[in-house]
């Protein structure tokens, strides 16, 4: 390699380490502060490092019942987008319905035009009309609604890449077309049905705006609003209390992103963009 | 036993254990207090006395209650928003703590409901009715009818730290005549050592306590109130103008208070750390200073507060020129609790509600934390403060108008003071502003310009 | 091959029935509603609770009312600001560090790449509430990280949240994001045939070079794409909320906060609404110019492929 292109090559080392550096610095709080049972504010290394903040976070009922909030209205919600996507995208890419490429756009093109910060007026107000204000079935169902059609959207182009032959040569051998689809097609379509979850996961898990808006009492929020009120309507925040929560609630995430990115290769997030 | 009595027994039993489990209560409690935090004496008040008191008395009745209090730690603002939301969707406390100047638009809105219409007329004759003055009772109440209970009133003067007027030259019980004699003062402590030794309340992020205790103090000053005697909003005049640039002098030219406390979100509770600290000499608040703030054992309490904590009235700009001509000014509010129109058990509620504010209950509230309480069969505490400053100030007082519109404007009020405090308008911008805010929000023909 | 659909008509809008029930519910139904409850009065307190009127367009001639547009706190005010920060935080911020992180990711060592990648990421996916927080410390006057670097290296400290609020978000907003960007930009230089860069390399052109004149034009179409997308993310994100919640003096308020502000704090729905509807209308463009480059772009491929 020429001097100038080594050069160049350690230039952009330093440069890049530089970038890895500034874009960890916020986060490095994190690493320390959740096992300091003085934490403050500031960066500090704990002495000694202790998982103290961690139990106290789990002899805090009111935390841990936000986590279990947040647990159903992700679990609740995966569930219900997971299925009802599949069904529609299927629908969508099997039968010959009219209008199906027109509907698949037009739906996408209402979801990014109704987005959370946009309708949250008419969806409190529906949700209050329904009844189902503080529940976390509402969550659950906005949520569903607001997902289902990027979800949709991407199984669809991943069911299209699936040959009909799959499920014509089980009916050829006798299979019903809904025998085809739950015996032969369900199965193909698993990895991408997992990628629609885990994704649909992480954003209900990691949301905040629409719970906030939804629910009232405190035994029904979940974890991220239970984190803003402890350090914006609990007076003088519990430092150490909100650290070690913090973390227990991003590892889901993080795991999960790491389980993608070892499933299905690197680059996957990036393709999914609506 | 033939087959026709037993199955009379079994009947009977099986109603009888249905029918019973029905007298198991639950009632919530919401207040803006916090054990150790803010109004701390209000929840420990509440769990220790209110609560035992109460579940016992129900016992002896025959009735099985459990009450939680709810304490909600954040800001007036917030706890207003989440009243507002939980009210307006069937959830909250079955009994709620409540600031008067909320009630209108509540009772407007469809989200409060008369006393008697949600517990019964039995309500109306409860024996402490009587030993409540008028004006408590207006203080929850809409068009004669009473929302909820008010806990009491309470007058609003300047606080000040003798110790530090002393050590830059002022007399200890000073007492200013004027604007210029505060402002005087406020320098001489400057030149002393005290880093921001005035601090009237402004911005945002303090809401309702701008406009109290920081915006009505100074403008009923000039002679003026926010609303004229015929109940319209005045959007222009002198004495707004003055108030404005009071402000301006404070923080912006001669940096008297501390400018960054009014815009931070726990920008109050900076003030208060400021006074404790020596940071801040004369503060403008309201009485509850005295009694919950800087108590020797609260947060931003100082051990030695009787001997270190003074109050002086609040002048008018100019003698004579207050309102109704007086030379020094107050106002009062008031706030106390109210019955959730969607209690699912308003029988059991109003119960609470009144014991809270029986004579043998306030008198309980008295041990934990002395105060003027609303009822006058309730001993007045031997305190000298409190003694001196309800007998001066309250005959000086006056309240804020019970109008719909007042929060909206008390809104864009907080705001102007933010515009001008941060350096950002001149006085004359800020308050051509507010002008056109405001008639915006609530109409050209409910209010009123004297520019 | 016998041409027979695999679902008949009923079981496929049997298959479609949840779906639409949850779309219709959820996205079709507030769309109608939010341009209908724009044109009334409605407000959770007050008189127009109950008796909500039927205003026209009164809502919108209010947010343009010219005596307050530029008053902070208000609608034009928090547009503007909103405009400022996607233009400085997406398009400049997250597209171009993106750009510049996928071309540096190209010619590192794989455990370097690994880590700056994972740095990256990592501000990405982690929930916002959590970065809220984190952010929140990081800038702490007395106390936080940053304040703690600068005075160690003996500069003044800054009070960032309260001084330049408008630039936190920014940057914050930038870090937040630029992750999207690498990704998308790093597969599409991955696209890019290596035989390209090894014959500039024989021709000895610089890594300037070698980015202006092939990887760019390349991946033109993609550039464009990214842009649209984070241009319609940042334009909706309320993430800044949890760090400024807005202040200090509405200096950061983003449209939706605005949004959230007029409707949860001031309980003025018919207002919230109305701006809902602009939030709405301006999606809706921005998603067109999206749907489009993408058709035109498809209709190219297919083309090139026949």
């Amino acid at each position: 390699m020429s001097g100038g292109a080594f050069l160049s090559r350690i230039g952009f080392s330093v440069l890049a380490a530089l970038l890895g550096v500034l874009f960890a610095l916020p986060l490095i709080w994190f690493i320390f502060a959740p096992f300091n049972a003085r934490a403050e504010m500031g960066l500090a290394l704990p002495d000694p490092w202790t998982l103290s903040n961690f139990v106290t976070v789990f002899q805090n009922a009111f935390a841990v019942r936000a986590l279990f909030n947040s647990l159903i209205q992700s679990v609740g919600g995966v569930i219900l987008i997971g299925a009802a996507a599949t069904l529609a995208a299927y629908a969508l890419s099997r039968s010959t319905i009219p209008g199906k490429s027109a509907v698949t756009y037009v739906l996408l093109l209402f979801s990014s035009v109704v987005s959370g910060s946009a309708a949250m007026v008419p969806i409190f107000l529906i949700i209050s009309a329904m009844g189902l204000i503080d529940t976390q079935l509402a969550v659950i169902l906005v949520f569903a609604g607001g997902l289902l059609p990027t979800a949709m959207f991407i199984l669809r182009d991943f069911i299209d890449g699936i040959p009909k032959s799959y499920e014509e040569s089980a009916m050829v051998a006798g299979a019903s077309p809904l025998q085809a689809f739950f015996d032969v097609a369900l199965p193909v379509i698993r990895p991408g049905i997992v990628v629609i979850v885990v994704w649909a996961f992480v954003n209900i898990w990691g949301s905040f705006l629409i719970p906030f808006i939804l629910l009232r009492s405190s035994e029904q929020m979940p974890a991220s609003v239970a984190i803003y009120s402890f350090y914006s309507e609990a007076g003088t925040p519990i430092v150490t209390l909100l650290a070690a929560y913090a973390l227990i609630y991003s590892l889901p995430v993080v795991l999960l992103y790491l389980f993608v990115s070892w499933r299905f290769g690197f680059r996957f997030f990036g393709g999914i963009k609506a | 036993m033939s087959n026709r009595l037993r199955a009379l027994y079994l009947g009977l039993a099986t109603i009888t254990t249905l029918v019973t489990p029905a007298f198991a209560v639950d009632l919530t409690v919401s207040c803006r207090c916090v054990e150790g935090g803010a109004n701390s004496n209000d929840a420990i008040f509440i769990k220790t006395k209110l609560i035992p008191a109460f579940t016992e008395k129900m016992k002896a009745e025959g009735k099985e209650v459990n009450v939680t209090l709810n304490e909600f730690g954040g800001t007036d603002e917030q706890y207003t928003q989440q009243l507002a939301l939980d009210f307006s969707t069937g959830a909250g406390s079955d009994v709620s703590g409540f600031d008067g100047f909320l009630v209108p638009s509540f009772v407007e809105g469809g989200l409060l409901k008369p006393l008697e219409e949600v517990a019964g007329p039995e309500v109306n004759s409860w024996e402490g009715w009587s030993h409540i003055s008028d004006g408590i009772k207006a203080l929850l109440s809409y068009q004669g009818k009473p929302y909820g209970i008010a806990k009491g009133t309470d007058v609003r003067m300047i606080f000040t730290r003798k110790d530090l007027l002393e050590k830059a030259g002022l007399p200890a019980d000073w007492q200013p005549a004027n604007w210029a004699e505060i402002l005087d003062a406020a320098r001489k402590l400057k030149a002393s050592g005290v880093e921001f030794p005035l601090q009237l309340n402004a911005g945002v992020a303090m809401g309702e306590a701008t406009t109290m205790q920081g915006y009505w103090m100074a403008l009923l000053g000039t002679g003026e109130q926010v609303t004229d005697e015929n109940g319209k909003f005045i959007v222009s005049s002198q004495g707004i103008l003055d108030t404005l640039n009071l402000y301006k002098t404070i923080y912006v030219d001669e940096g008297l208070g501390d400018q960054r406390a009014q815009l931070l979100a726990d920008g109050r509770n900076q003030s208060f750390a400021n006074f404790r600290d020596g940071k801040t000499a004369l503060l403008v608040e309201g009485d509850y200073f005295w009694r919950s703030v800087t108590r020797p054992d609260a947060e931003f309490g100082l051990a030695n507060r009787d001997e270190v904590v003074g109050w002086a009235k609040m002048p008018a700009q100019e003698p004579g020129k207050g309102l109704r001509g007086q030379d020094f000014v107050t106002i009062s509010g008031g706030t106390g609790f109210v019955l959730n129109p969607a209690t699912k058990n308003p029988a059991e509620a109003w119960a609470l509600l009144a014991y809270m504010n029986s004579v043998e209950m306030l008198d309980e509230f008295q041990k934990i934390q002395p105060a003027i309480r609303a009822r006058d069969d309730v001993a007045i505490p031997n305190s000298e403060f409190l003694t001196t400053t309800s007998q001066t100030l309250l005959p000086l007082t006056t309240a804020r108008p019970n109008d719909a519109n007042y929060n909206k404007v008390s809104a864009e009020i907080q705001r102007m003071t933010e515009s001008v405090v941060s350096g950002e308008l001149s006085p004359e911008d800020a308050m051509a502003q507010y002008k056109a805010s405001v008639i915006a929000i609530i109409g050209e023909d409910n209010t009123v310009s004297k520019l | 091959m016998k041409q027979f659909s695999l679902l008949s008509r009923r079981v496929a809008a049997l298959f479609l029935t949840p779906g639409a029930i949850l779309v219709g519910l959820f996205i079709l139904l507030p769309f109608f509603w939010v341009i209908f409850v724009s044109f009334t009065n409605r407000t959770l307190l007050g008189r127009t609770a109950l008796n909500p009127e039927f205003v026209g367009l009164q809502n919108y001639v209010r947010l343009f009312d010219p005596a307050t547009f530029f008053t902070r706190g208000q609608f034009g005010s928090s547009l503007i600001i909103t405009t400022e920060f996607v233009l400085l935080s997406a398009l400049v911020g997250q597209a171009l560090l993106g750009l510049l992180l996928a071309w540096l990711m190209q010619a590192i060592r794989p455990g370097l790449k690994r880590f700056v990648e994972a740095m990256v990421i990592g501000a990405w996916i982690l929930p916002e509430v959590v970065i809220g927080f984190a952010w929140f410390a990081f800038l702490d006057y007395d106390n936080g990280t940053l304040n703690m670097i600068l005075r160690g290296l003996g500069l003044p400290p800054g009070d960032f949240l309260l001084q330049q609020p408008f630039w936190v978000i920014v940057i914050f907003n930038t870090w937040r994001g630029a992750a999207f960007s690498m990704m998308l930009f790093n597969s599409a230089f991955a696209s890019i045939p290596p035989s390209y860069f090894q014959a500039a390399d024989v021709a000895g052109a610089s890594s300037w070079q070698k980015f202006r004149d092939i990887a760019l034009p390349l991946i033109r179409g993609h550039v464009v794409t990214d842009l649209i997308l984070i241009t319609m993310w940042t334009f909706n994100v309320f993430t800044p909320f949890l760090l400024t919640h807005g202040g200090p003096a509405y200096r950061t308020e983003l449209l939706s906060i605005y949004n959230y502000r007029v409707a949860f704090r001031d309980f003025e729905f018919g207002k919230g609404a109305a701006v809902g509807v602009i939030i709405m209308l301006i999606n809706l463009v921005l998603a067109l110019i999206y749907l489009s480059i993408g058709r035109r772009k498809s209709k190219a491929e297919k083309e090139a492929a026949t």
